[in-house]
């Protein structure tokens, strides 16, 4: 490529210079995007005070820890927390994954309408819902109830489940579907048996993003569960440090509890997260 | 009447399979966002609260007394009587575009780093997308910790060179910054990656032909990388307005509720109006209902403006 032209360089090659700054600036990033983590690491392990001091490295013990775990009520949150994420997830993948399918491989009447429908719920602000489903679970009793968040949950987690797997069953080859249909399976039959196992990292994918949605959710569920046994770590971390207390030690602890589980997950999930987010959304 | 009949009678048969795969979406969406928004429609033209609603005390039904008021709530927001829309509505767009316009600048230079042949490149990227893995509302508290005026380790290291310890989360200017900090943190690495992806899907022959006809690096981004990166770039603008705008956790955690109201965006009012105080639910109803509004209003100009974007460039 470079006999054309005589340059110092070869084609592609960077100047020592360039190189330098390249590298200066991705540390730079790197260390701003670390340094909050690894400062909350640092606080937990200081004991129950010791965020007063920020700046000096000494007592460095495991009593916030310990503590969170046998005197508040962390674990039970942890496990409503999880109960309910799932319970949306588990919903949600199952109700959208047919839809998804129908949305991607057949016109019917309706069709655009019910795109359009997935598309614009992302946008419903929770300000909207939230006075009604009140008053709705109020209604039925749910609310401070695990099904009560779940369905309201799963208001959220649906239309955004069906708009992502649209989009993978779109990478799929309309070929095997008809590969299944000349081999006499329904359309229910090549649904099942051929596009859910080619889908299931897709699945996978969009049941991760749905559960970490319900996971972090705060507003629906500040309001909706008021009894300390049915919080969820969303709203039992609002306790440590409010109007009246400052537990930063119990809270920094509680930090790297809920983020180690949700970090390694998430690594695991993420290169497909984004091509599934951005896909669904090119192809009206 | 006989041709109608025969007519759905075959659009039935060709279809029906359709339906009822969508079916379970439709109940689910009809029960829980259809009824609720329509309820939230019917409460913003009433003068529903915390008093007059129906509710059960002990073992007394109490009948709901609140009227219907017509157009009377969005009258009182909308002509400034209320006092706080406008106020609000001009922060929450400053708030949007100034996040999404970081999250993509910041994710669009990171991106264009990170797609060269670099050392560590691997390394690099998993310490780029940690804010990301982090949940929000345990990244809002740690960087309200952060901030604390007497004991937040960014004012700690401002005296140690020697300046003055700064309000982060009390003075109302300095609070939006603080804010607009954590959420820029906290989003760049979606877009980050989402940006990455794209650069990746450009073939790589365009790049060369552009170089071999002369282009500059300049030229080449202009014209070769941006128009590449389009398709990717729409859908994350408007995602990011959309949950930008709509973006409760960071704002209610981080600045708190004992806080000035003036840092507000118009979901975290809205919320406020619902559950503190005399619980305000037509007002909430109504601000839910002018906010959906806006941001339907917004992605209709937006996939328009897309749209003659691509037919242009055609």
């Amino acid at each position: 490529m470079s006999g054309t032209t005589r340059r110092p360089r070869e084609r592609g090659q960077r100047s020592r210079g360039a190189s330098v700054a390249l590298h200066t600036a991705l540390i730079c990033a790197s260390a701003i995007s670390l340094f909050p983590v690894l400062f909350i690491v640092f606080v937990s392990l200081r004991g129950r005070d010791g965020w007063q001091e920020p700046t000096r490295f000494v007592g460095f013990d495991f009593s916030n820890y310990t503590h969170i775990l046998s005197e508040t009520k962390f674990l039970t949150w942890f496990g409503n927390s999880v109960i309910v994420a799932l319970g949306a997830t588990v919903l949600g993948v199952l109700i959208a994954a047919t839809a998804g399918y129908a949305v991607s491989r057949m016109r019917f009447p309706g069709h655009r309408p019910l795109m359009w429908t997935f598309l614009v719920v992302q946008m419903f602000p929770m300000a909207v819902l939230i006075v009604p489903l009140y008053n709705i679970l109020g209604e039925l009793e749910l609310l401070d109830s695990y099904a009560g968040l779940v369905l309201t949950y799963c208001s959220v987690s649906v239309p955004f489940c069906a708009w992502m797997l649209k989009g993978y069953f779109d990478s799929i080859p309309a070929e095997i579907d008809e590969a299944g249909r000349v081999d006499g399976l329904t359309p229910f039959g090549t649904f099942w048996r051929l596009i859910v196992p080619l889908a299931r990292p897709g699945l996978a994918v969009t049941g991760f993003y749905s559960f970490i949605t319900a996971w972090g959710e705060v507003a629906f569920a500040s309001q909706f569960m008021s009894s300390e046994d049915h919080y969820t770590l969303a709203v039992g971390l609002q306790t440590f440090v409010g109007q009246q207390k400052a537990e930063w030690g119990l809270m920094t602890a509680a930090a790297v509890l809920i983020t180690v589980p949700a970090g390694l997950v998430f690594f695991l999930a993420q290169r497909h997260l984004v091509a599934g987010l951005t896909a669904g959304g090119t192809k009206g | 009447m006989a041709t109608v009949v025969t007519r759905v009678r075959r659009s039935f048969s060709t279809h029906w399979y359709a339906w009822a795969m969508v079916l379970p979406v439709v109940i689910v969406l009809a029960v829980l966002v259809g009824y609720p928004l329509g309820r939230g429609v019917y409460l913003s033209f009433t003068d529903a609260n915390e008093a007059n609603v129906g509710r059960t005390i002990g073992v007394n039904r109490i009948p709901a007394t609140y009227q219907f008021v017509g157009l009377d709530n969005y009258w009182k927001v909308l002509s400034g009587q209320e006092g706080h829309f406008y106020s609000r509505l001009t922060w929450t767009v400053l708030w949007t575009a100034s996040c999404v316009l970081l999250h993509y600048a910041l994710g669009l230079g990171l991106a264009l780093l990170l797609n060269r042949k670099v050392r560590f490149r691997a390394l690099y990227r998993v310490l780029l997308i940690l804010p990301w893995a982090v949940p929000a509302f345990v990244a809002t508290f740690s960087w309200r910790l952060m901030f604390n005026e007497k004991y937040g380790v960014l004012n700690a290291l401002l005296t140690q060179v020697g300046m003055d310890p700064v309000d982060w989360l009390g003075d109302a200017t300095l609070q939006k910054v603080s804010a607009v900090a954590v959420n820029v943190w906290l989003g760049v690495p979606f877009m980050m990656v989402a940006i990455l992806g794209g650069l990746q899907s450009i073939p790589a022959e365009l790049h060369e032909a552009a170089e071999m006809d002369g282009a500059s690096p300049w030229q080449r981004f202009r014209h070769v990388t941006l128009p590449g990166l389009r398709p990717v770039s729409g859908t994350v603008i408007l995602l990011g307005v959309i949950w930008t705008f709509n973006m409760f956790q960071v704002i209610y955690l981080l600045i708190g509720q004992g806080a000035s109201s003036e840092s507000e965006i118009l979901v975290t009012y809205s919320y406020r109006l619902a559950f503190q105080g005399v619980r305000d639910y037509a007002g909430s109803a109504t601000y839910g209902i002018l906010i959906l509004s806006l941001l339907l209003v917004f992605a209709v100009f937006y996939r328009r403006l897309l749209t003659r974007q691509e037919a242009a460039t055609r």
